[in-house]
C-alpha cells in the first residue's frame, strides 16, 4: 500500500465519521431544548399554572389560565378562517387548475409561505387593527389564518394529486359528476394526507409568536370577547423570558414546556396517522 | 361567410354546455375553489399594497437614502435602516456559516452512510427539529446559549483570533455572534431535509461507477454525489437564508437591541425583525410608524428574492417545488 493509498484511506475513515458527528450534532439539539425545557420547565409547573391568572412579579401561586384560554381560542378561530380557505384552493390547484393560473396560484402561495411572520403581523394591523382601532383576538387570529392557508393549499393539493387517476376514471364511468367524483371518491382517499398537512399547519401556527405581537397584544386579565386584547402563551413566554425577574423567568420554562410538548405531540400525531395510511394501502 | 353562422350556433350549444355542467353541480364546484384560489392572490396583493401605501410617510421624506441611513432617532425623526440591514445579513451570514458545514455533512451521513432504519429515525427528529417554535428557541438561547457564550465561547475566541476586529471587544454575551448560533440551529433542518432529498435523487449507477473506478466511499461522495445533488443543496441554502432573515423572536432575544452598526460580532446590534417586534406598537405619528413598515418591506423584498431563487434551484433538481422540506 502506498502513501497515497493510505492517506486516501485516511482521509476517507476522517469525513466519513465527520459526516456522522454532524448529524448527532444536528439530532442533539433537539433533545437538548427538550430537554433542557423539560428539567426546567417541570419544577415550576403546579396546577395553578392551568387554573389561575397571571400575578405581579414577586406573588406566588399565579397562572396562566388566560393565556392558555386565549391561545386555543385565536388558533381556533385562525383554523375556521385559513383551513376552509387552503382546502378548497388545494382542491381547485388539483383537480380544477389549468396550467398558467393554477401555476400563478401555486407560486403565490410558495411566496405567501415564504413572507415572514413578523411581515404577516404588519399586514394583519393595516387591515383589521388600524380600522378597529385596537388590538384583537380577531386580528391575531386572521394573521395566524394567514399563515395557515398557504401551507394547508399546498398539502392539500400535494396529497390530492398523489390520487390515483383511475380511481377519479372509475367513479366518472359509473355516472358520477366531477364535483361527486371529487367529494366521495378522491378526498376521502386522500384525507389522512390532507389531515396530515393541516395538523402539521395548526401545530406551526399555535407556536408563532411574531404575528400576534401586535395584533392580539396581551392582557393580564380574562379577555372580554374577541374585539379585545388577548392573552397568547407564546406572548406570555416572550415577556416573561425577558424580563427581569425569576420567578417570571421560571414560569417561561414551564409556559415553554407546555407549550413545546403539544406542538411536538401534534406533530408525532401527524406524522402516525401519515404512516398508519401507507401500511393500510400496502 | 360560414364562419358568424358557426359561431352563433356553437355559442348556445356552448352555454347550453356550461348550463349542463351548473346544473350537475361541476361549474359551482368550479367556481367556488376558483373564488378561494383567487382568495389567495388578492391576500397577497392586498398584503404588498398594504406595506406600500402604509409606508409612504418614510419613502416620501428619506427616499432611497433610507436604505443608507445611519441613525435611528425617534425623538428627532430622524430615520435610517442601515443598522438594522447590517444586523440581519451579519447575523444570518454567522448562522449559515455554522450551519452549511454541519447540515450538508449530516445530510450527507443520512442519504449515504447511514442504515434506513437510522436514517429514517434521524430524518424524523430533525423534522420535529424544525416544529420547534422559534420563541422557544429564544428562551433556549437567552437562558443557556447567552451564559455559555459569555463565559466560555468568546472570552475563547478573543484569546485565540483576538487579532481579528470581528472577535475584539466588550463581552456582553448577548449580540450578533449569539444571535447567528441560535440561528444556525433554527436554520440547521432546512438545510438537512432538503439537502437529504436532493442527494438521494442521484442515481446509484453514480455511485456504483465512482468506486468501480477505485475511488473510495468519501471520495465518490464528496466527487461525484454532490456535485450531482448540488443545485438542490443551494436551494436549501437559500431557503434557510430566507428563513433566517425573516426570524423574529429568538433574534429579537439574543441580538441586545442597539441600533449602531459595530464591527466586532460581541457587539450587541439589531436586526429588522427584531425593531419591529421592540418598537412597533409604541410607535407613534406616521413617519415612525411608516418608517418601521418600510423596514417590513425592505424584509419581505429581501426574503421574497432568496426564496425564489432557492424554488428554482430546488425545482431544478428535485422536480417538485413544494415548499415543505
Amino acid at each position: 500500500m502506498t502513501l497515497r493509498d493510505r492517506w486516501r484511506k485516511i482521509v476517507n475513515f476522517v469525513m466519513l465519521s465527520l459526516t456522522g458527528v454532524c448529524a448527532v450534532v444536528a439530532v442533539s439539539m433537539l433533545f437538548l431544548i427538550l430537554g433542557y425545557l423539560v428539567y426546567n420547565g417541570w419544577k415550576s409547573l403546579d396546577w395553578n399554572f392551568f387554573t389561575k391568572l397571571p400575578l405581579a412579579p414577586g406573588e406566588t401561586g399565579g397562572g396562566m389560565a388566560n393565556a392558555i384560554v386565549g391561545s386555543v381560542d385565536i388558533v381556533a378561530l385562525a383554523t375556521l378562517f385559513g383551513l376552509p380557505v387552503g382546502f378548497m384552493a388545494g382542491v381547485y390547484l388539483a383537480e380544477f387548475g389549468g396550467k398558467t393560473f393554477s401555476g400563478l396560484v401555486r407560486y403565490t402561495a410558495d411566496l405567501l409561505n415564504g413572507v415572514p411572520s413578523i411581515v404577516i403581523g404588519i399586514f394583519a394591523w393595516t387591515v383589521v387593527v388600524r380600522p378597529m382601532h385596537g388590538f384583537s383576538a380577531l386580528a391575531g387570529a386572521f394573521a395566524l389564518g394567514l399563515i395557515l392557508i398557504p401551507i394547508t393549499a399546498r398539502s392539500t393539493e400535494q396529497f390530492m394529486v398523489s390520487v390515483p387517476q383511475t380511481l377519479r376514471e372509475g367513479a366518472l364511468a359509473l355516472g358520477a359528476s366531477k364535483w361527486k367524483s371529487i367529494a366521495t371518491v378522491v378526498v376521502p382517499a386522500a384525507y389522512r394526507g390532507i389531515a396530515t398537512g393541516m395538523i402539521l399547519g395548526v401545530a406551526r401556527i399555535a407556536g408563532e409568536t411574531a404575528p400576534l405581537l401586535f395584533t392580539s397584544l396581551n392582557n393580564q386579565f380574562w379577555s372580554n370577547g374577541l374585539t379585545q386584547e388577548t392573552a397568547s402563551l407564546p406572548y406570555m413566554i416572550f415577556i416573561r423570558a425577558i424580563s427581569p425577574y425569576d420567578d417570571w423567568r421560571r414560569s417561561a420554562w414551564a409556559a415553554g414546556m407546555v407549550l413545546l410538548v403539544g406542538v411536538l405531540l401534534a406533530n408525532i400525531a401527524a406524522r402516525l396517522i401519515l404512516s398508519r395510511g401507507i401500511e393500510v394501502q400496502k | 361567410m360560414a364562419s358568424p353562422a358557426t359561431t352563433s350556433a356553437r355559442s348556445p350549444s356552448g352555454a347550453r354546455a356550461f348550463f349542463a355542467r351548473l346544473a350537475s353541480g361541476d361549474e359551482i364546484a368550479r367556481l367556488i375553489t376558483l373564488a378561494f384560489a383567487c382568495g389567495i392572490l388578492l391576500l397577497t396583493v392586498a398584503l404588498v399594497w398594504q406595506l406600500w401605501v402604509h409606508s409612504a410617510a418614510a419613502r416620501h421624506k428619506f427616499g432611497l437614502g433610507f436604505l443608507t441611513g445611519t441613525d435611528w432617532d425617534p425623538v428627532s425623526g430622524q430615520f435610517g435602516a442601515l443598522p438594522f440591514i447590517y444586523g440581519t445579513v451579519i447575523t444570518s451570514a454567522v448562522g449559515l456559516l455554522i450551519a452549511v458545514p454541519l447540515g450538508v455533512g449530516a445530510a450527507i451521513f443520512l442519504a449515504e452512510l447511514a442504515q434506513p432504519r437510522l436514517s429514517s429515525a434521524f430524518t424524523f427528529f430533525i423534522e420535529l427539529l424544525a416544529a420547534v417554535p422559534s420563541v422557544i428557541y429564544g428562551v433556549f438561547a437567552i437562558f443557556t446559549l447567552v451564559p455559555l457564550m459569555r463565559d466560555y465561547v468568546e472570552p475563547f475566541l478573543k484569546r485565540t483570533l483576538g487579532f481579528l476586529p470581528i472577535f475584539s471587544g466588550y463581552i456582553l454575551g448577548v449580540g450578533y455572534l449569539t444571535a447567528g448560533v441560535i440561528l444556525s440551529v433554527m436554520t440547521l433542518p432546512f438545510i438537512i431535509s432538503i439537502s437529504r432529498e436532493a442527494l438521494l435523487e442521484v442515481p446509484v449507477e453514480q455511485r456504483e461507477a465512482a468506486l468501480a473506478l477505485g475511488a473510495t466511499r468519501w471520495e465518490s461522495t464528496w466527487h461525484v454525489v454532490v456535485p450531482w445533488a448540488r443545485l438542490g443543496i443551494f436551494g436549501s441554502i437559500f431557503l434557510a437564508l430566507a428563513r433566517a432573515l425573516g426570524e423574529t423572536m429568538a433574534v429579537t432575544m439574543v441580538i441586545g437591541n442597539d441600533p449602531t452598526i459595530h464591527a466586532s460580532l460581541f457587539a450587541p446590534g439589531y436586526a429588522i425583525a427584531a425593531i419591529l417586534a421592540n418598537e412597533f406598537t409604541e410607535a407613534t405619528g406616521d413617519l415612525y410608524q411608516g418608517s418601521l413598515i418600510a423596514l417590513g418591506l425592505v424584509l419581505f423584498l429581501l426574503t421574497i428574492v432568496i426564496n425564489a431563487l432557492a424554488r428554482l434551484l430546488i425545482v431544478a433538481t428535485t422536480r417538485r417545488g413544494s415548499a415543505h422540506p
